[in-house]
């Protein structure tokens, strides 16, 4: 299986990496079933994400995607960050393994239930805004 | 400082060896008749894949004439296999035991013909990786064809009782059948003493080029035709020799059996020091049965981590292993043989398999061990199910 430089690189030298203690939005997603487990921290300021850390539990890819999207989404305003999708992530990490494609999905969604909890903790209900999570199917 | 490489994966695939490749050479060029040929080129081909057809009879007590040259270890048990069943399912015989962690070799193949219409039956292993004969009695009926049970786990490397399970077999009438991929060169074999009736092969785990295998059949069970043609391989399997790969395994298997009990005797302690090393780390456990094993062989579960991750800062760091983790297996599930020895799915992702020669010194180990901590720990720093261990939370 190939991986990119730049997933070696993400994977060996991940960014973003701990927890933030009095982070706005966490969110998890995965199961440690299925390999994979995101946590996302979020710290939003006036709209924009000021600070984006996450622990992963899984493969090289999984690694890889979360410290991507955490780049990604990191001095960008909420409704950017809703915006980031898979392939984007895999595209900035100059692609993925077909059986690795899932990892990406997972880190796009781990970037929204970070942000589902923010609005939750703000009182405001996530789901029109957010949409639905997407769990991995076991 | 020189860059590390370790190579602790020799379940995977060895490398060729020096011994092998200077034997196998003159074939490509000089001396590259085909067996076939009347002339002397010819004629020294043929006698060349005689002399490694012995030696490869010689190294598990068989004849020659019971020893056939295949590709592969898998085509070995394909043919095997496919092969009996075709012979006694005309018969009415079309039962098979298997065991629920052979390899995908055997599995596939038995999956294969259950679509076929034959029925197969899995027995159990135990928790500690180990088949009970007494299963395999129970599990004979009338209309069983054949006993397909591995010598040696290629991921937990345990032995199993192949004399035993041999000897039903025989009382019932059965034909025994097992593939040895993992055992030949690393434990005694002797085919006639221990009653196996068919056994399965292959070069490149023997330091010999990988597309090499031999089938070995007792005289007097008829396997049907493989490859229909000329008459290679007495006309079971038709195809030009593959010379120099022939040459190279009777080279290859009479080193690998040449000094079993001396080579365990260097490599064994080594091994257990790598387990007695790693097991000092929380939450850890060996995974078959600790002295039933193949003497290079570990395998280790780490909670907390998931195995491809390890297994790609092993090789950041020069240490070539191997993991019986989903994201290694191409699949969404881990290692069959993991799961079927009890360990949880979560539990299986962390595995670590470590299978090492005697080129794998003291000091590697002591490499090794300095190095495996420092990953676990790093990978373990990022890791949301270990915070939720070490939390005393749920993380199933």
């Amino acid at each position: 299986m190939m991986y990119s430089e730049k997933v070696l690189d993400h994977f060996s030298n991940p960014r973003n990496v701990g927890e933030i203690e009095d982070a706005d939005g966490v969110g998890e997603i995965g199961n440690a079933k299925c390999g994979d487990i995101m946590k996302m921290y979020l710290k939003i300021d006036g709209g924009i994400i000021t600070d984006a850390k996450f622990k992963t539990f899984g493969c090289g890819a999984a690694v890889a995607t979360s410290s991507m999207a955490t780049e990604l989404i990191k001095g960008k305003s909420i409704d950017d960050a809703l915006k980031l999708t898979n392939d984007a992530v895999v595209e900035a990490l100059d692609g993925l393994p077909a059986v690795k494609i899932h990892c990406s999905v997972l880190a796009e969604q781990a970037v929204r239930a970070a942000l589902s909890d923010y609005y939750t903790r703000q009182g405001i209900d996530p789901l029109p805004i957010v949409g639905e999570i997407h769990e991995p199917e076991e | 400082m020189e860059k590390k490489f370790i190579y602790a994966d020799n379940a995977a695939t060895t490398a060729v060896s020096q011994e092998v490749l200077e034997a196998m050479l003159p074939h490509f060029t000089t001396a590259y008749g085909n067996a076939s040929s009347i002339y002397k080129l010819g004629r020294d081909a043929q006698r060349d894949v005689e002399e490694a057809r012995e030696k490869v009879a010689k190294a598990l007590g068989a004849e020659p004439r019971e020893i056939f040259f295949t590709s592969c270890g898998s085509e070995s048990d394909n043919w095997a296999i496919k092969g009996i069943a075709e012979r006694l399912g005309k018969k009415g015989k079309k039962h098979i035991i298997t065991s629920v962690f052979e390899h995908h070799a055997v599995l596939h193949t038995c999956e294969y013909l259950e679509k076929q219409g034959y029925e197969v039956t899995y027995v159990p292993v135990s928790d500690k990786g180990l088949i009970d004969p007494e299963d395999v009695r129970k599990a004979i009926r009338e209309d069983t064809a054949l006993v397909t049970i591995m010598y040696a786990n290629n991921e937990i490397g345990t032995i199993q009782p192949i004399e035993e399970i041999a000897a039903i077999c025989h009382e019932k009438g059965v034909i025994f059948h097992t593939d040895a991929v993992q055992a030949v060169g690393h434990v005694e074999i002797d085919v006639h003493k221990q009653g196996i009736d068919m056994l399965s092969l292959s070069g490149h785990k023997i330091h010999a080029q990988k597309g090499i295998g031999a089938l070995y059949v007792k005289k007097g069970i008829v396997l049907p035709n493989l490859i229909h043609g000329g008459g290679q391989e007495r006309g079971k399997r038709a195809g030009t020799e593959n010379v120099p790969a022939i040459v190279g395994l009777g080279v290859a298997i009479e080193a690998a059996t040449r000094n079993i009990a001396e080579k365990a005797a260097v490599i064994t302690p080594r091994r257990n020091r790598l387990i007695d090393g790693i097991l000092k780390l929380p939450y850890t456990r060996l995974n078959g049965d600790r002295d039933k094993r193949l003497p290079g062989n570990l395998n280790i579960s780490i909670e907390g981590i998931e195995g491809e991750s390890l297994l790609l800062m092993l090789d950041m760091n020069g240490i070539c292993a191997s993991s019986g983790s989903a994201c290694t297996s191409g699949s969404l599930d881990p290692s069959h043989v993991l799961l079927s020895i009890g360990l949880k799915h979560e539990i299986a992702h962390g595995s670590l398999r470590l299978s090492i020669e005697e080129d794998v010194t003291d000091e590697d180990v002591d490499y090794i061990l300095e190095v495996i901590p420092k990953v676990v720990d790093r990978l373990r720093s990022m890791s949301p199910v270990w915070e939720k261990m070490m939390k005393g939370e749920k993380y199933e």
